[in-house]
């Protein structure tokens, strides 16, 4: 059973458990467990305090997303996204538009590409920015979630500037964005922009060199490349066992081949190296939003959106002056933008893995169905294979190391 | 590699696999015949000039109305060459099975399970094809065209009785 490629389901460690055949004990941990990030129920398979197979059961945040997507037009189920990764709408904005943009065809001005790369790694930091503050809240390292959560609040601000909403931001829409950013915006990034690389300075003097973090980290959660890329891990966590796939360099979208940065690595696939992973991942962020904010002064004012009329609504401004953007306004909000037959998939690279997004189009303003590959869900089948002979305060350590989001495995 | 090399090899070796073949914005999407697509799937997989050893996506749609009903939409990576293609095949209604490639990709096991789930696809040769996002007991698959989107009826205690009446899991 050890080191087979094999994803158990809770069937399979209740079920001889319950007829008597095993010596091991079966342990029940969630849906409601702080260490479980969400309403995720494990079905642990224990021989004293140590793993012997562990089966995720999911399921408990299952509202349909993808089926009441289908009974929206496509600029209604943007606010869907949202839902999905909660600690990262913008990426899932970002896939959602990028996906049906494909079927459309349409050209996306630069602007509005150099604002929406800028966001979207503001948004990886601030998602790794929970996953270093819950993770080390879980090892008992109390304080670094404070510190974690008063940079990420500043982000969280930013989002507020631009889009109104703190997390349901719903701003990158088809064809472009929800609206222009403010004139607040370049100073307010920047003042960010500005400290954050010290501030990941002051997160790894806590933790890195840390006796106590070594030892819970460490050799912890190992996992091979090539397992890695048979159960489908991605991001981080594929990252960490020496694989440097990053679909930002291998797929580049949204312009990031144009973008100078580096795509880090680690090696024995343990929590260690994917806690030194994501933290090297933030600072190659910062250094990408430095790049978008100095190409977003350079470019100065200009079009938020894509100028296909029939794609995007015009600005308020032209509605009250032109019958015909009057009527583009009318079409579109009324019955929807219809993409030609066809399907398209599109995967970007969220702060938690490939995220991927299918959309089939039969030609009418209402997508035929949207599936979405959740990086959450699919790392998640890792988890036996990682935890397997630990002990139960690693497994715990793992699930905070994999950063699974309990709203988009169940979507 | 491009798409055209790609198709040329998979044509030497499998003259008869393929159905379709369509390029839509750049990305290869192949129809293969239920018949092969284990055979082709593994080819893809191992071949050294290929090695689309990466599973990025597998998911199923329903296009009711159209024969066969079920399509199971896959898309494979190859981190080598750094090129995604699309594998689809069709099911149809009235037995919609469809291999499973679970035993050639561990990521496979979930995402089949979904597609069983929501969809009603059957996978066979999958481990164990069991419902994961719905409830075990739960009859029939949301996702399905000619399923309403409706809400669930959430039971109280004041109401459990009458909600649990016209659920058929509750008979038994």
């Amino acid at each position: 059973m050890t080191n087979t490629l094999h994803v158990p389901t809770p069937q399979e460690i209740t079920e001889p458990a319950l007829a008597g055949k095993t010596e091991t004990m079966v342990l029940n941990m969630g849906p409601h467990h702080p260490s479980t990030h969400g309403v995720l129920r494990l079905v642990v398979e224990l021989d004293g305090e140590v793993v012997v197979n562990v089966a995720p059961d999911v399921g408990y945040l299952h509202t349909g997303i993808e089926k009441t997507m289908e009974s929206k037009t496509y600029q209604k189920a943007v606010v869907l996204t949202d839902r999905m990764d909660y600690l990262a709408p913008l990426s899932n904005n970002l896939c959602y538009a990028l996906a049906v943009e494909k079927l459309l065809g349409v050209e996306i001005p630069e602007r509005v590409q150099v604002i929406r790369v800028l966001l979207v790694e503001l948004q990886r930091i601030a998602s790794h920015l929970v996953w270093l503050g819950t993770h080390a809240l879980d090892l008992a390292a109390m304080s670094v979630f404070l510190y974690a959560f008063r940079e990420r609040e500043q982000i969280l601000d930013i989002f507020e500037l631009v889009s109104g909403a703190r997390m349901m931001t719903s701003y990158i829409r088809v064809g472009g964005l929800a609206y222009d950013v403010p004139a607040e915006f370049l100073p307010t990034v920047d003042a960010l922009l500005r400290i954050m690389p010290e501030r990941i300075d002051e997160y790894e003097s806590l933790l890195t060199g840390n006796p106590l973090w070594l030892e819970r980290t460490v050799g912890v959660g190992v996992i091979d490349a090539e397992s890695a890329i048979a159960y489908g891990l991605t991001g981080a966590n594929l990252r960490a066992t020496g694989v440097p796939y990053d679909v930002r360099k291998a797929m580049p979208y949204s312009g990031y081949e144009t973008y100078d940065f580096e795509i880090p690595v680690g090696k024995n696939g343990d929590n260690y190296d994917r806690y030194r992973v994501r933290m090297a991942e933030m600072r190659q962020s910062v250094k990408i939003a430095r790049q978008a904010w100095e190409r977003l002064s350079a470019l100065g004012p200009g079009p938020y959106t894509t100028l296909d009329r029939k794609v995007a609504p015009p600005p308020k401004s032209e509605i009250t002056h032109s019958m015909e953007a009057l009527i583009h306004h009318f079409k579109l909000w009324t019955e929807g933008f219809k993409p030609p037959r066809g399907d398209a998939y599109v995967s970007i690279e969220s702060p938690r893995g490939i995220l991927g997004c299918y959309v089939v189009s039969d030609g009418s303003p209402k997508p035929w169905r949207v599936h979405f590959r959740a990086p959450s869900f699919i790392n998640l089948q890792a988890l036996a294979h990682m935890a397997r002979g630990r002990l139960v305060a690693d497994l715990v350590a793992l699930i905070a190391s994999l950063d699974p989001v309990l709203g988009e495995v169940d979507r | 590699m491009d798409n055209q090399t790609l198709l040329n090899r998979i044509t030497s070796r499998f003259p008869d696999a393929i159905v379709e073949s369509t390029e839509f914005r750049g990305d290869l999407s192949l129809s293969v015949r239920p018949e092969h697509y284990l055979a082709l799937a593994q080819f893809l997989r191992d071949d050294p000039a290929l090695r689309y050893t990466f599973l990025e996506n597998l998911c199923g749609v329903d296009y009711l109305g159209r024969t066969p009903r079920f399509e199971v939409v896959v898309h494979l990576v190859s981190m080598q060459h750094l090129h995604r293609v699309c594998l689809k095949v069709g099911a149809p209604e009235e037995h919609p099975h469809v291999p499973s490639l679970t035993p050639l990709f561990a990521t496979a096991n979930y995402q089949e399970r979904e597609a069983y789930d929501l969809l009603g696809i059957v996978f066979d040769g999958h481990p164990s094809l069991t419902r994961i996002l719905m409830p075990d007991d739960w009859l029939g698959h949301p996702q399905r065209k000619d399923h309403p989107l409706v809400e669930e009826e959430i039971a109280f205690t004041f109401n459990q009785e009458q909600i649990y009446a016209h659920k058929p899991f509750a008979k038994q």
